[in-house]
């Protein structure tokens, strides 16, 4: 049947096909929809894991157990798992086992924009890549019965484009494979010194395997143009190229690696003007000058960001798109904080305290935006726990008495407890504010292990933010609602306060989530209003100045949070229906 | 002959639905479709855009600067901001919607005054309306998205049920009589 799919549903759906049973991953844009997608076909046992590391580990378990079995994260999280993927290289896998992950070329959704296809070289694994959502079904359908083929996981390698695109896609039937058979083999699956030894040479033999088997396999094509220009490309900068030369000829990679070495030797020595166009890093660049070509790629082309047809013609053609120009200043538009929420009073508060904050990943980063301002350091997964106990021992006992880390409850369960426990352990006395919305927020409403749902929404146990504290031998621990401004400010202050380690729990759902319940909107009394400003200082989208400079509320956006009322000194914010209640 | 539309807007206004609804009306069609969307942080109230291409054969996903031959914008200023995407004789329909971007809450930046006239000014052939009244008049007013796609239909040659067809099959079932509502609303007020 001929539907128009997202890349990464079409990906969800060629595990479906290849006959996957389980997959295990953690949530991040751009990979997150593969795993919900997938988590709709009753024959995949879908899960979300704490973190990446835990995902992969526990698709290579089932693998080995004889399932066909797959994990996605996006690029970052691919680091977090780089230590299962370097080491499943060596035990290989019993049945096909396939590791998608997506980069972020743009940095759409991102702390970075790291080139996962280093991954591949430096593990020593195939990694395919599909440049739209028919060849993301086919690719990840494929990989199943490849892995089963070279004894590897096979890593598929998407970018926000060709994930967070929809094209036409062509679906079959299921392929319902039975459970492998289990044998305990030490040799390939314990990996230490004397069977990892022999292993190693395997990896090596089957690196010549898969480098000839690149050069015959279906994913790399020669397509013939009429002009004099040869382009090698692969994933969405084959699109791009496409479009920028249509005369041109191309070889498009579908194993970026290992590359094809005698294809693209044939390719290159077949065209006059060779290009090699690929976003971020120079990869394929870097493997055709290892051969002696001379391409024009990162001279001409930039290591940062996407590229598009029209950047592609104006770098390399010297042609300029004809457009309309509007001599206007236009204020950016950044992302906020929704009307509503939890994140808003806390970090309004952090602000006001004058504190040092050290942020993680999340909603909640955008406390660093203004008029907030809130944060410090925003590194990866977890660091704002681990950073806040050196920048605290760096800088003295008194330190600790300015100083938080905020982080929200999913990334808290992804890697900000052995960070506590590093604190608790080593005597520090750091103040951890674990923003509890309930929900994974950022990547779209995920559940995770605190929330009492399982992915596929089945009440389950709910890990205890407290009593994890309280494991970690914290003895300080306080929930407080964050809409509670005076109150979550004295917690504030009394936690950075102790010289010993505390914690925080800001608890109150996601204001987008749809067992919230949403208040009628408030509105300003212009009678009592005196234009002071004060309730802007929250950034809240549904608060402006009108041109009678009076604050104003748009009723569409406001869900009655109750912020900017208890910030209103002259008390002209009202709640819906007040003004009836006092007559 | 391909044709690019690029649907902008701030995040939460209902872009992605009215580019799927979009993408399966023109799949229906018999065209190749290419839709690319925006997901995660950009998301959270910020500026977003969405492309939908379609033709006998579409490669990039993507809709560049001068590229467009309509853009569906839902929110003034965010027409503005690609205006540069629009090509000389493209067709801008824009919701004269104003939702004021943090840096103008904050005082930090004015919000452009007479855009309409500066976006023709400027050689753009722009079709404007107050969508979220006809939005709210449907009954509510996140019908915005469809009360533009409305507007869309008239001007792509594609017959009027299939429109329909596609709302229904996309919209959740109670609200598929407002979104139909707004859909009229959107035919009637293009025809006037």
């Amino acid at each position: 049947m001929k539907e128009i799919m997202l890349g990464n549903k079409a990906v969800a759906r060629g595990l479906y096909e290849a006959g996957c049973t389980f997959a295990s991953s953690y949530p991040g844009t751009p990979s997150t929809e593969i795993t919900e997608e997938a988590a709709l076909y009753d024959e995949i046992y879908c899960e979300w894991a704490p973190n990446e590391k835990v995902a992969m580990e526990a698709a290579l378990g089932a693998s080995i157990g004889g399932a066909r079995s797959f994990c996605a994260m996006k690029h970052v999280g691919l680091n977090v798992a780089a230590d299962p993927l370097f080491t499943a290289s060596y035990t290989g896998v019993n049945a096909g086992m396939v590791i998608a992950v997506a980069d972020d070329p743009g940095m759409h959704s991102s702390q970075n924009e790291q080139d996962s296809r280093h991954y591949a070289e430096a593990a020593k694994l195939l990694m395919l890549e599909p440049s739209d959502s028919k060849e993301c079904l086919r690719m990840a359908k494929d990989a199943f019965a490849l892995s089963e083929q070279f004894d590897l996981p096979v890593l598929l390698r998407l970018s926000t484009r060709v994930s967070h695109s929809q094209s036409v896609v062509e679906t079959s039937p299921r392929e319902d494979i039975p459970l492998r058979e289990y044998q305990k083999s030490p040799r390939k699956f314990v990996m230490m010194p004397g069977n990892a030894k022999p292993r190693h040479a395997d990896v090596e033999k089957r690196q010549r395997a898969l480098a000839e088997w690149s050069e015959s396999c279906p994913y790399n094509t020669v397509e013939r143009g009429s002009g004099k220009i040869g382009v090698i490309t692969a994933g969405i900068s084959y699109q791009y190229a496409c479009e920028a030369f249509p005369e041109a000829s191309f070889l498009k990679l579908g194993t970026v690696y290992p590359l094809p070495e005698k294809l693209i030797r044939e390719f290159a020595a077949s065209v006059e003007t060779l290009y090699v166009i690929e976003e971020l890093d120079p990869f394929i660049e870097t493997f055709c000058r290892s051969l002696g070509l001379s391409p024009t790629g990162k001279a001409a082309l930039t290591p940062l960001y996407e590229y598009s047809q029209t950047y592609l013609r104006r770098q390399l053609l010297g042609e300029a798109p004809k457009s309309l120009y509007l001599d206007e200043t236009i204020p950016v538009r950044p992302p906020v904080m929704c009307p509503g929420c939890p994140h808003r009073g806390v970090f309004y508060t952090l602000h006001k305290l004058g504190l040092t904050v050290f942020g993680d990943i999340g909603c909640y980063t955008l406390g660093a935006t203004p008029p907030l301002n809130a944060l410090d350091t925003t590194i990866c997964m977890g660091a704002s726990i681990s950073g806040l106990h050196g920048f605290n021992h760096a800088r003295g006992e008194e330190s600790a008495k300015n100083a938080v880390a905020v982080i929200g409850d999913s990334t808290f369960m992804h890697s900000g407890i052995t960070g506590l426990i590093n604190i608790t352990y080593n005597m520090g006395t750091s103040t951890v504010i674990i923003l509890d919305n309930s929900i994974t927020g950022m990547t779209g409403h995920q559940q995770n292990p605190t929330t009492g749902l399982t992915l596929k929404n089945q009440p389950t146990y709910a890990v205890s933010l407290e009593k994890i504290c309280e494991g970690a031998g914290v003895k300080r621990i306080r929930v407080v609602d964050p809409n509670r401004m005076d109150e979550f400010e004295s917690a504030v202050r009394e936690e950075t306060a102790a010289a010993e380690p505390s914690v925080i729990i800001a608890r109150r759902p996601c204001a987008l989530l749809k067992t919230v319940k949403r208040h009628p909107p408030f509105s300003i009394d212009a009678a009592v209003c005196v234009g002071c400003k004060q309730c802007l200082g929250i950034g809240c989208p549904a608060i402006s100045i009108g041109a009678d400079k009076k604050a104003r509320i748009d009723a569409t956006l406001c869900v009655g949070c109750d912020l900017c009322r208890q910030l209103c000194r002259p008390g002209a914010i009202r709640k819906s229906g007040e003004e009836e209640e006092s007559k | 002959m391909n044709t690019n539309i690029m649907i902008s807007g701030v995040g939460g206004q209902g872009t992605l639905l009215a580019s799927r609804i979009l993408g399966r009306v023109l799949l229906g069609q018999g065209y190749d479709v290419k839709l690319s969307e925006v997901h995660g942080m950009s998301q959270r109230g910020g500026s977003v855009v969405t492309y939908v291409k379609f033709g006998e054969k579409i490669y990039s996903p993507i809709v560049d600067e001068g590229e467009a031959d309509f853009i569906l914008a839902f929110e003034l200023l965010e027409a503005a901001r690609y205006l540069s995407h629009l090509r000389p004789g493209g067709k801008i329909i824009v919701n004269t919607q104003q939702i004021d971007p943090m840096p103008v809450i904050t005082g930090a930046a004015k919000y452009p005054e007479n855009l309409v006239q500066k976006l023709r000014d400027a050689g753009a052939d722009v079709v404007a309306l107050d969508a979220l009244s006809l939005a709210l008049e449907a009954g509510n007013a996140k019908a915005v998205n469809v009360v533009l796609i409305g507007v869309l239909s008239t001007i792509l040659p594609i017959e009027e049920a299939a429109w329909r067809g596609a709302i229904e099959a996309l919209v959740p079932a109670k609200l598929l009589d407002l979104n139909l509502r707004a859909f009229d609303l959107g035919v009637a007020a293009a025809k006037q």
